[in-house]
């Protein structure tokens, strides 16, 4: 429906308002202002990485170093010890994408095509779970995982994700009510059970969902940093959210090694974003929605 | 089979459950298994484990001890929990609005009729919400730098002399306001959502009234998008009570020497999550901090329940009445 209408204003377009107005220059003019100011930290973030340390202070500011210093990239990967710390944050970004999906799927199963008594009442526990703030359950899980022996190991950060996520299984559960019950039906007639419909009738149905909780859990993985903060005081355990503040920290003034780790960390997720445009965009938009 | 399920829906006694419902709540239940362990296990256990501490004195090393109510009494008394509550409202009444209110402001404007380039300027907006907290952090040190920063050169040229933001206890907090509308590019591609969905009759319906512009953004535009606008509230008060770190990257950042608390210079950047954080980890008051963990998650119920029943009658839901 909504594809409709926005196939009518397309066609209604090109006979009305096509021309230059006074008042569109100036929607313009103040777009192209605030766009300016919004995309100016970033390029100044690419401009400091491939300057000189005099250079970085000089004023007035330069935007397009003479004389870039490609070697800034290097230098600073070597001193965040990039390898590793890459390593590190792919250790348990990709395991917890893993079972995110996994662990989501299954659930959201459970809530949507499987009728069992109870269900609905057990679905709004899980929608008021999504309520309640993580400060009030981490100290207590701190104590939980130093007692197992998991503080300093990647099992606190892993072992979690395969257990579900509130907000992944609900919005898996909306996808999954969505695929016509005959489906399933047909396949159980053919004897399939449950974990068989579930793998080989609603997932390869619902890859648009699927995708969407998936690069988010890797987003989130990626740039999480209290978790690391607080579980992963080893420099060597360190991810590269945790590498880059703590070099940062330490070299207060370097700012084109700082810069340059800071790209080196933004850079995948800006690839990512041009790649799953509309990915981002959807997955955005359906938080929005749901409130 | 629905049939049945209705009769059990009428009078729900665990024994009248036929096989098949029986079968079916197996299934259910072994599908969700996953969460339920997680709900039970790293959840329900600690929530209550973490209320009962709130009531003892413990300090990691020794077991805890039960001190009653203590620890509430005793934040009452403590001028570091008031300034981080007092620091937190700042950015919540001040950070919130003017980001809910830049959003909406560019919103509007990508959302002008036949608008081209939509896709570019959406990308320029939303690119910010993309960048790493941590590394967004770390550029907006470099860039309200007192001395060297982008931001005070900017402000030079118009012969205005920048403050010292982050080493400045009076305008670290703004910095970091800054910090929080640059990056609320996915506060736009929300409005802009539900932009998109507010039907075009409504706005010829208004044009056939005679209204113009201003009369269409209030008459129109706000009501239809106002369970954005609330949502955008909400999520951007519940984000503000638990800010931390960004707060905490600019704290170490900037002022802090590795080791000791973190909450940016004179405490002006003490929030009420790096509040939290002192007292669990770096002071090890167990106890305290526990009690603070419950009182935020109070704050937060209220907040959102405050919000919720203030818009009652101005938030408008399709379909509802």
């Amino acid at each position: 429906m909504r594809t409709a209408a926005v196939a009518s204003a397309v066609q209604i377009r090109p006979h009305r308002r096509r021309r230059l107005t006074p008042s569109r220059l100036v929607v313009y003019g103040v777009l192209m202002v605030l766009a300016a100011l919004f995309a100016a930290p970033f390029l100044w973030m690419i401009s400091t990485s491939l300057k000189t340390g005099p250079a970085a202070i000089a004023t007035p500011p330069v935007w397009i170093p003479a004389d870039p210093v490609w070697s800034n990239y290097p230098t600073a990967l070597a001193k965040i010890n990039f390898p590793v710390a890459l390593r590190n944050t792919l250790f348990y970004a990709i395991p917890s994408v893993v079972g995110t999906v996994g662990s989501c799927c299954l659930v959201a199963y459970g809530f949507s095509r499987v009728k069992w008594p109870g269900r609905d009442i057990v679905f709004v526990i899980l929608l008021a779970t999504m309520m309640l703030n993580d400060q009030v359950t981490f100290i207590p899980l701190y104590i939980i995982y130093s007692k197992l022996g998991w503080v300093g190991t990647y099992l606190p950060l892993i072992i979690p994700t395969f257990l579900g996520n509130p907000f992944f299984i609900f919005l898996l559960r909306q996808f999954f009510l969505g695929i016509p019950t005959e489906l399933s039906d047909a396949a159980r007639i053919d004897g399939a059970n449950d974990l068989r419909i579930l793998l080989r009738i609603i997932v390869p149905l619902s890859w648009p969902a699927i995708i969407t909780v998936a690069l988010f859990t890797f987003i989130d993985k990626w740039t999480d940093f209290f978790k690391p903060l607080i579980y992963l005081r080893d420099p060597a355990l360190q991810p590269l959210s945790l590498a880059i503040q703590t070099f940062q920290s330490a070299h207060k003034t370097d700012w084109p090694l700082s810069m340059a780790a800071s790209v080196a960390i933004t850079a995948p997720l800006v690839v990512l974003y041009f790649f799953a445009q509309r990915k981002f965009i959807e997955g955005i938009t359906l938080t929005g929605v749901k409130g | 089979m629905s049939g049945s399920v209705d009769v059990t829906r009428r009078r729900w006694t665990p024994h009248v459950l036929t096989r098949g419902e029986r079968r079916n709540l197996a299934i259910g239940l072994a599908f969700i298994s996953p969460w339920l362990i997680g709900f039970v296990c790293f959840y329900l256990y600690p929530a209550l484990a973490s209320l009962y501490y709130s009531f003892t004195d413990f300090r990691i090393l020794q077991e805890p001890s039960f001190i009653g109510l203590e620890n509430y009494s005793r934040m009452l008394n403590d001028p570091i929990f008031w300034k981080s509550l007092a620091n937190t409202l700042y950015l919540t009444l001040l950070g919130v609005p003017l980001a809910i209110i830049t959003a909406l402001g560019i919103a509007l404007l990508l959302n002008t009729k036949s608008i081209r380039g939509i896709g570019i300027f959406r990308t320029i907006f939303y690119l910010p919400v993309v960048v790493p907290s941590v590394a967004a952090a770390i550029l907006w040190i470099w860039l309200l730098n007192p001395q060297y920063g982008l931001v005070n050169e900017f402000l030079a040229r118009f012969g205005i002399e920048g403050p010292k933001w982050f080493y400045d206890p009076d305008w670290s907090k703004n910095g970091i306001i800054l910090m929080t509308v640059w990056a609320a590019g996915d506060v736009v591609i929300i409005y802009l959502g539900a932009l998109q969905g507010v039907s075009k009759s409504l706005y010829e319906a208004a044009e056939v009234d005679g209204a113009g512009a201003w009369a269409k953004l209030r008459n129109v535009t706000i009501p239809m998008i106002s369970p954005a606008i609330l949502f955008n509230l909400i999520t951007g008060a519940i984000g503000a009570f638990q800010y931390f770190t960004q707060a905490y990257v600019v704290s170490e950042g900037t002022v802090g020497r590795g080791s000791g608390a973190v909450g940016g210079i004179q405490n002006s950047l003490l929030f009420y999550g790096l509040n939290l954080y002192n007292n669990a980890f770096r002071y090890f008051r167990v106890g305290y901090a526990s009690a603070l963990a419950w009182v935020l998650l109070l704050i937060i119920l209220i907040t959102t329940l405050v919000m919720l029943r203030a818009s009652r009658n101005r938030v408008y839901y399709e379909g509802n009445r």
